[in-house]
């Protein structure tokens, strides 16, 4: 039987049809001299008008796929390409030197991506990628190289590349991808997350030798179990088919439960909620059945901007979410960031180690006017609404005690200006190890408790999450996390407290029996996630799940803990 | 030759749409426009340039000079000011 090729499932589906490579495009620069001026600035001419011609091409089918924001990045990339500046400077190097064209073109834009890339406003910097995209382009025509952007996909396709840009993706029928494969890239890739948007499935990280695919080759996508068959044999494509069957059936069913509440086989209802950052998210959230929101990102309103956004553009941000949620609760998390992100209007310090630096709730507690704008465009948007306020990053019950003083502070400024607002929740994310172990003294001072187990388990272990490297340590599924939580949700419950999960376990179909088993309350996922875990959860009951939720503790990694999960049959 | 000085208001500063928007606008003139960062480095700059605009770095809140010399200089500046005042027909 074909086996398969083995990646990291990025978008879960399934979905089979034609290979269709896209070209990698790199192209060697070599310097040459003693050449024509005049042959050599004609090329250019050339290949710029056959370059403008497509990105007009590009642009035109960018308006009508996707929208105008994203057919501006096209009219940008015109701008650069008739910059009277870099012809200039091109001119002037190849009449100087008698340099190829190619080179003298590369030279100059490798020039300006360096400037940009250089400048401290991130904003700026982010250009340079333009500059490199509209420079490659040029280049490819200048070189023959066959110029690939997707644009030429005709017919419903199975694209291969080695990891996909923007660029890359923008000017293609969506409508005609069925499904992404790339030999680089991470869960969190452009690819994944375009791929998630789309809602088709995409399996990345599938390494070099799928490059080598022939074009035309048919593909099996199966991007929940991050498996590819390349012309499969008729016992591998019978195979697939029937798993690819019942999870159509499956995510059907699914769906047309998903607003049903989360009801374990002995009646005990789990709240399951999303994890949202905006206004599209909320909407989802609502279509796919989600009962409330566990984590609503604010990051956003700080990011890609000159100054900081002030409490009356952060409170209709806000409200307009909390109108799409109407009554059901929402938990808001307070800015959450740090040295790693270059926000100009912050003077953000450059830190060696910044996931162990300055970030979330530190600092806002260093920044106490923007703390405080923030949580006074929260309290007012609570009026009317369940919103729950929530602190990222607590360490120390000094900092949780800080922070509930600035709300109260927040508060009286607002009653000073006639603004009165109800009681909020407050709560804390508990993904610091020494808020875990202490966990029953800080229940004492919240409302309630959110596990962050991403970031709970890269502290636990010591070990970056973004590092390809140290996957291997970057399980939370592993007992030394389980533990953790466990002990956070009882001394939570010990103080009456409830007890919420916001990291990707929550939505992990393996994790959710354990988590029920652990006595969770609430598990906040991606929208998309709900109806499945809905489904899952209505499988157990609380007491089979707290017999698994014991043997999982006592295993000894987390592919023990999968292992388990996956042989025991829920009851 | 006709110049002016300008703040830019727009939160992205002279960056993305309202850079692209105001050299499409400069280019529109046979006049030599140059334009520089008083907020920066003060160096002088093709304004038909989107690269050399870029490179001023000019955000919100920055002051830039805007000269004009050529045929068409004044019609030039007082796009350009408009265009700048007016937050890039924002």
């Amino acid at each position: 039987m074909t086996q398969p090729i083995h990646g990291i499932p990025a978008s879960p589906g399934f979905a089979e049809g034609k290979a269709y490579c896209l070209a990698a495009g790199e192209v060697q620069v070599v310097k040459r001299t003693g050449c024509q001026p005049e042959e050599e600035l004609a090329r250019l001419e050339s290949a710029l008008r056959q370059v403008r011609q497509a990105l007009e091409q590009d642009a035109a089918r960018a308006r009508t796929s996707v929208g105008a924001s994203e057919a501006e990045i096209f009219e940008a990339h015109s701008l650069i390409l008739e910059d009277p500046d870099l012809r200039e400077q091109v001119r002037a190097e190849v009449e100087g030197e008698r340099v190829n064209i190619e080179f003298a073109w590369q030279n100059n834009i490798d020039r300006y991506a360096k400037i940009l890339e250089g400048m401290d406003n991130e904003l700026f910097a982010a250009r340079a990628a333009d500059v490199r995209d509209v420079g490659k382009r040029v280049l490819w025509t200048l070189t023959g190289t066959k110029i690939d952007t997707l644009a030429g996909l005709t017919s419903p396709s199975v694209i291969l590349a080695r990891d996909l840009t923007p660029s890359d993706t923008i000017a293609m029928d969506k409508s005609l991808v069925l499904a992404f494969c790339t030999a680089e890239g991470g869960p969190t890739s452009h690819t994944a997350i375009l791929a998630k948007a789309l809602g088709i499935p995409a399996v990345v990280g599938l390494g070099a030798a799928i490059l080598d695919i022939a074009p035309g080759s048919l593909l099996c996508v199966d991007g929940v179990n991050g498996r590819v068959l390349v012309n499969p044999d008729p016992s591998a494509r019978a195979a697939f088919e029937s798993a690819r069957s019942a999870f159509h059936d499956r995510s059907k069913e699914e769906l047309s439960h998903a607003h049903e509440p989360a009801v374990s086989l002995d009646g005990v209802h789990f709240e399951i909620v999303a994890n949202i950052g905006g206004e599209k998210d909320a909407q989802k959230a609502v279509e796919m059945g989600a009962e409330g929101v566990g984590l609503f990102r604010t990051e956003f309103v700080y990011l890609d901007r000159a100054v900081e956004p002030d409490e009356e553009e952060q409170y209709r941000v806000y409200q307009s979410v909390m109108e799409i949620m109407g009554t059901r609760p929402v938990v808001v998390r307070t800015l959450d960031i740090g040295g790693d992100k270059d926000i100009p209007y912050l003077h953000l310090e450059k830190e060696a180690n910044p996931f162990l630096g300055v970030r979330a709730i530190r600092l806002c507690l260093q920044q106490p006017e923007m703390f405080l704008a923030q949580l006074r465009a929260l309290l007012r948007a609570a009026v009317g609404h369940d919103l729950r306020i929530m602190f990222p990053m607590v360490a120390t019950l000094s900092e949780v005690r800080t922070a509930r003083e600035y709300t109260e502070k927040a508060r009286a400024e607002l009653a000073a200006r006639g603004i009165a607002v109800p009681k909020v929740q407050l709560g804390i994310m508990v993904e610091i190890p020494s808020t875990a172990v202490l966990a029953d003294q800080f229940a004492r001072e919240v409302d309630f408790f959110s596990i962050g187990t991403n970031d709970l388990t890269q502290y636990t272990f010591a070990a970056e999450r973004v590092s390809e490297k140290m996957a291997y340590l970057s399980d939370p599924l592993h007992p030394a996390v389980l533990r953790l939580v466990q002990r956070v949700i009882e001394e939570g419950h010990k103080q009456g407290i409830w007890i919420g999960m916001c990291g990707e376990l929550a939505g992990d179909a393996d994790a959710v029996p354990i988590l029920m088993g652990l006595g969770l309350d609430e598990f906040s996922m991606s929208p998309n996630a709900v109806p499945h875990a809905k489904a899952v959860i209505r499988q157990w009951s609380t007491a089979a799940a707290r017999e698994l939720a014991v043997r999982a503790l006592d295993l000894e990694s987390g592919e023990d803990v999968r292992a388990l999960v996956r042989s025991t049959p829920p009851r | 030759m006709a110049s002016a000085i300008v703040t830019i208001h727009h939160p992205v500063g002279l960056h993305a749409r309202p850079a692209s928007v105001f050299v499409r606008t400069a280019a529109n003139f046979p006049c030599t426009i140059n334009v520089r960062n008083l907020s920066g480095d003060s160096k002088m700059v093709n304004a038909k340039s989107i690269l050399a605009v870029l490179t001023l770095g000019a955000n919100q809140g920055a002051q830039i000079e805007i000269q004009t010399s050529g045929e068409g200089e004044e019609e030039a500046l007082k796009a350009l000011v408009e265009l700048v005042e007016s937050n890039f027909g924002e």
